[in-house]
């Protein structure tokens, strides 16, 4: 399983690399979520710091369906995925790939969102927060390449998938968007008073929405894709 | 009398509602090369996609390699690793190059992909070819680089679905010679065309397909030039009255 997951990885994010849609589509469109939620709420800069990791999640969230429906995309073109099927690899080593390339992009592309947020946002990083930070990030990641790889394949034969994967998606990683903002207010130090241990708890319940998804995929996807 | 390498007794699939294979009965020995051939929906791909377990059966007894059809994942995945099928798609990445492609295939395959090399020679996709990214290929190119992961892989049966569709005269000398060579190395080649002279060349049984009706099984005519000769001990010729198809 892990060394189909390997080979499907290295296969998507080399097809990345050479297409630069990562870089070049869905980073343009995470930063420009964040500059419009800025020229949105800029009359009051103390909002717009309060809310800036409810606001970063978005952007993630929202960017995190491009690269999931790119991910699939390119499967979609020549028919990949029956071939992957032929090649008689691991259904639990395709779904781990494409949701282990697509959360390497989205890990990249948190780390610059980061960046923007703080700048835009007028929000610091606070060192303390540092660990409790990656670990959110590293969590929400994998929950929502998780659930892009699942409904990604569920809805790749389908007509109408452009606008079916988003309502699929969003509702889903609801959770992960909600404990993911809340671990990470935390972690900033955006609200005043609220202490950086007091994340932990949501990181928590983030990890076992995580685990949640990881696991459903692993089961789940050889269903998935042999019935779609 | 070995077992045969496919056979479908009363099978029915179906592709949505649609009952695009209903009750077919067919069966093909090791070493045939047989052409199914008929008009357009008359189930020709999916007989090939239902070999391979893509087109899921709900009636009837089939099996193909020994194993029966429909199977468990696990199962699947052993039967897949040993039939080679090209689809009317060609399962390329269009920014990976041919060399990449095929490497990619044969590995997920299980295999360390060794023979790689040697398969894209045989097809004509070495030298610059090989690095080149697959969406500047020709049609041409693009069909000889979805077949060469499965000649890399030599597996036991191959299932082509209009092998010589956008291949010019010399690619197509040069498959009708691969497709004798892999019969000859003990493999069975099963195929869909419409190009009948050509494919009837390099058959050694004819398998024709249509719509509700029974179908025919014709032995290779061995004095066509070229016709090639199931390797098998048990000849196509010897049970034509074996393949009776119906279908939707």
């Amino acid at each position: 399983m892990w060394r189909d997951a390997l080979l499907v990885a290295g296969k998507d994010l080399r097809i990345e690399r050479r297409s630069r849609v990562a870089t070049a589509q869905v980073l343009p469109f995470a930063v420009l979520v964040l500059a419009l939620f800025a020229f949105a709420l800029d009359t009051d800069g103390r909002i717009l710091r309060i809310s800036a990791p409810g606001l970063f999640w978005i952007a993630v969230l929202l960017a995190s369906m491009l690269a999931a429906q790119r991910s699939f995309a390119v499967e979609v073109d020549d028919r990949g995925l029956d071939g992957m099927r032929l090649s008689g690899l691991d259904p639990a080593g395709i779904f781990l790939g494409k949701a282990g390339a697509v959360a390497i992009e989205l890990l990249v592309l948190e780390g610059l969102l980061l960046i923007g947020t703080a700048l835009l946002y007028d929000s610091p990083l606070r060192g303390s927060g540092a660990v409790l930070l990656i670990v959110t990030c590293v969590l929400a990641t994998a929950g929502l390449a998780s659930v892009g790889a699942i409904y990604g394949a569920l809805s790749a034969g389908l007509r109408g998938r452009e606008t079916l994967l988003p309502l699929l998606y969003l509702p889903v990683t609801a959770p992960v968007l909600l404990t993911g903002a809340k671990a990470m207010e935390a972690a900033m130090g955006v609200t005043p008073g609220l202490q950086v241990g007091e994340g932990w708890p949501w990181v928590r319940l983030l990890g076992v929405f995580a685990v949640l998804y990881v696991a459903f995929g692993v089961l789940a996807f050889g269903a998935l894709v042999e019935e779609t | 009398m070995s077992a045969p390498v496919i056979s479908f007794e009363g099978v029915v699939a179906l592709l949505g509602r649609f009952p695009a294979l209903s009750g077919i009965d067919l069966r093909i020995d090791r070493g045939e090369i047989v052409l199914l051939r008929g008009a357009n929906g008359s189930g020709k791909t999916t007989v090939l996609r239902a070999c391979a377990g893509l087109v899921p059966i709900t009636h009837g007894l089939a099996r193909v390699l020994d194993t029966p059809l429909p199977a468990r994942s696990t199962v699947l995945r052993t039967l897949r690793r040993r039939i080679g099928l090209l689809g009317h798609a060609g399962f390329l990445y269009e920014d990976l190059t041919v060399e990449e492609n095929v490497r990619f295939a044969v590995r997920a395959a299980g295999l360390d992909g060794a023979s790689v090399s040697e398969a894209l020679t045989r097809l004509g996709l070495d030298g610059r070819l090989r690095t080149q990214s697959v969406v500047s290929l020709s049609a041409g190119q693009r069909r000889r680089t979805a077949l060469a992961p499965i000649l890399a892989r030599r597996p036991e049966l191959w299932l082509l679905d209009e092998p010589h569709a956008g291949l010019d005269a010399e690619s197509r000398d040069l498959l009708d010679g691969l497709l004798r060579d892999v019969v000859r190395g003990g493999a069975t080649v099963v195929f869909a065309s419409h190009e009948l002279d050509r494919a009837e060349a390099v058959a050694t049984r004819t398998i024709a397909l249509g719509g509700g009706h029974a179908v025919t099984a014709e032995p290779a005519d061995p004095s066509r030039p070229g016709s090639a000769q199931p390797a098998s001990p048990q000849p196509a010729s010897a049970h034509p009255e074996s393949v009776v198809a119906r279908v939707a």
